[in-house]
């Protein structure tokens, strides 16, 4: 094969501009946060020179803990929640007709093709103390009128779900569909209960699924920052509010940093279990990456 | 086998969750009443007073111009970086990969943050120019995972065929690899443009004084009042998504929502 001969030079050549840019607008920002965090901050709002640990004990907030607690478990909560919906649905999806599933993948892509901040409008429109569910809710008499159905965490966990539900039902769904379903039934001639062959034959079948869904959901959610912001209030905020107020309230850059650190700390773990896990299940690296791509090519 | 109803009743239910608010601006945009709860009437009040927000039309041009050049340079350097990860296996690639498929997975608000730092420690004014980087930035990592995915069943035989009939490169990736690649690469590219106009998290970070795009102003918007206007724009917006997602869909098949 001829075009090996120069292969090197070759190589670096279509690698470059990608790397490069990457390198440039990635990697290098990413390290810069990290050094911003020992900088002080300047009193027009920028990085000021010279070296300080005082970011790093500010983060010794009392109210910290607590936020990131918050965070966890609104994180937590969601992702169960929407695999527990996920799992039921793909496995519909994935015993339709060839028409059904594709009207059905239809309108589970569009709502992920529609504007973020629209959808997390139309649930404020929903719950806000003048929407229609409140209204409704007030007529069957099931809530007081000065009970807010927004501005506190379930509202953002609603939110949350709405909004990442779509990326988990697809992987399961992708996964559910090359599930081979004689094993199922195998499982049930031999004498296995319903319950007991979904739980210990399909289940295991999806793994891969469940953890990209699981994924998708969870460092997002981490990452949260406008559902909090527009549906919470100040007792429900999560990391990212708080980095954005640093950032757009207060300016201090190096306090915004520190929190994203730590934000990436949190994000980080998750990632590592998954990798190592899918490095365990299979070795050849490259052979797995359309799939992963496909599954994990939405926000 | 008799199969159990339970799963049919929770897509039911799911995709009600997911269609039912959507259901409620598109009716409230038409609603005369200033509140969702009471029915005012058909109107078209707020259309008329979204034509005359000039803001509107300004974040818009914005949008769109940001959407379009970063759609297109991510489309080369994306399809590049797909090219270079399929074609070589080597410790070089690996980290190509590890770079290209970062973006991805790391949460929105920390690549706004880095790009802001990052502007901010270099002087560099925010504005348009620091949108269009960060938006290329996140857009050629999707390019490149679409077309990597395209270029897993390309038959290369036929580059060693023209080879051997004495092409030169330049007629080979004019004339063989772009066509072939073209449904990937154009697939690759819609994704970026859908998620250019769409963010806002990244944006918001990253954007200067008068540089608003139309998710900054709809935020904007949302915070401060003026609802109803943004119910006649979503409405639009929406008929708009439907109409790109059944162009795509014509377009490169079924490839796009898999």
């Amino acid at each position: 094969m001829q075009y090996r001969r120069h292969g090197r030079r070759e190589e670096i050549g279509v690698t470059l501009p990608s790397a490069l840019w990457l390198t440039v607008f990635f990697m290098i920002p990413t390290l810069i946060v990290l050094s911003v965090i020992f900088r002080p901050a300047d009193p027009f709002g920028g990085v000021g020179s010279g070296w300080t640990l005082d970011t790093l004990r500010s983060l010794n907030n009392p109210n910290y803990p607590a936020i990131i607690w918050r965070t966890l478990w609104i994180s937590v909560t969601a992702t169960a929640t929407c695999l527990l919906v996920a799992i039921p649905m793909g496995y519909f999806m994935a015993r339709c007709s060839e028409r059904a599933k594709g009207l059905l993948l239809l309108l589970v892509v569009i709502p992920f093709w529609t504007n973020f901040l629209i959808r997390i409008f139309a649930w404020k429109v929903m719950l806000h103390p003048e929407g229609i569910v409140k209204t409704a809710l007030l007529k069957l008499h099931l809530v007081q009128p000065d009970t807010l159905l927004m501005y506190n965490e379930f509202a953002v966990l609603l939110v949350i779900v709405y909004t990442y539900l779509p990326f988990a039902i697809l992987p399961i769904y992708a996964a559910t569909e090359k599930f081979d379903f004689s094993l199922f039934e195998a499982a049930l001639d031999l004498g296995c209960s319903r319950i007991g062959a979904f739980l210990r034959v399909l289940l295991p079948g999806i793994s891969r699924g469940l953890m990209t869904a699981a994924l998708v959901v969870f460092i997002p959610a981490l990452g949260s920052y406008v559902i909090p912001d527009i549906m919470g209030g100040p007792t429900s905020e999560m990391i990212g509010n708080k980095i954005a107020q640093r950032v757009f309230i207060d300016r201090n850059l190096p306090h915004a940093a520190a929190l994203s650190g730590l934000l990436s700390l949190v994000v980080m773990a998750p990632m590592i279990v998954v990798m190592f896990s899918k490095k365990s299940e299979q070795s050849p690296v490259k052979g797995d990456r359309p799939q992963r791509a496909t599954a994990e090519g939405g926000r | 086998m008799k199969r159990s109803r339970f799963p049919a009743v929770v897509t039911f239910l799911c995709l009600s969750f997911l269609y039912l608010p959507i259901l409620i601006l598109v009716i409230n945009a038409f609603n005369g009443s200033r509140f969702g709860s009471v029915w005012g009437g058909f109107s078209l009040r707020w259309y008329q007073a979204l034509f005359r927000e000039r803001s509107i039309w300004f974040a818009l041009r914005n949008t769109l111009l940001i959407g379009i050049t970063s759609t297109l340079l991510s489309m080369v350097l994306g399809t590049l970086a797909a090219w270079a990860l399929n074609r070589y296996r080597s410790r070089l690639q690996n980290a190509h990969y590890a770079l290209v498929y970062t973006p991805l997975v790391v949460p929105d608000i920390l690549i706004g943050i880095s790009l802001l730092l990052f502007f901010v420690a270099l002087r560099v004014p925010l504005g348009l120019t620091t949108i269009f980087i960060a938006h290329t930035t996140f857009c050629m990592s999707y390019v490149a995972m679409v077309v990597l995915a395209r270029l897993q069943d390309f038959d290369f035989s036929v580059i060693e065929a023209a080879q051997d009939l004495g092409a030169g490169w330049r007629t080979i990736i004019l004339r063989i690899l772009l066509p072939l690649l073209a449904p990937g690469i154009l697939a690759g590219g819609m994704l970026a443009f859908t998620l250019s106009i769409d963010d806002f998290v990244i944006t918001f970070f990253v954007a200067g004084p008068g540089s608003s795009t139309l998710p900054v102003q709809i935020y904007s918007m949302i915070k401060h009042g003026s609802p109803p206007i943004i119910n006649a724009l979503s409405t639009i917006l929406l008929c708009l998504t439907f109409l790109i997602v059944a162009v795509s869909r014509r377009l490169t098949g079924k490839q796009i929502t898999a």
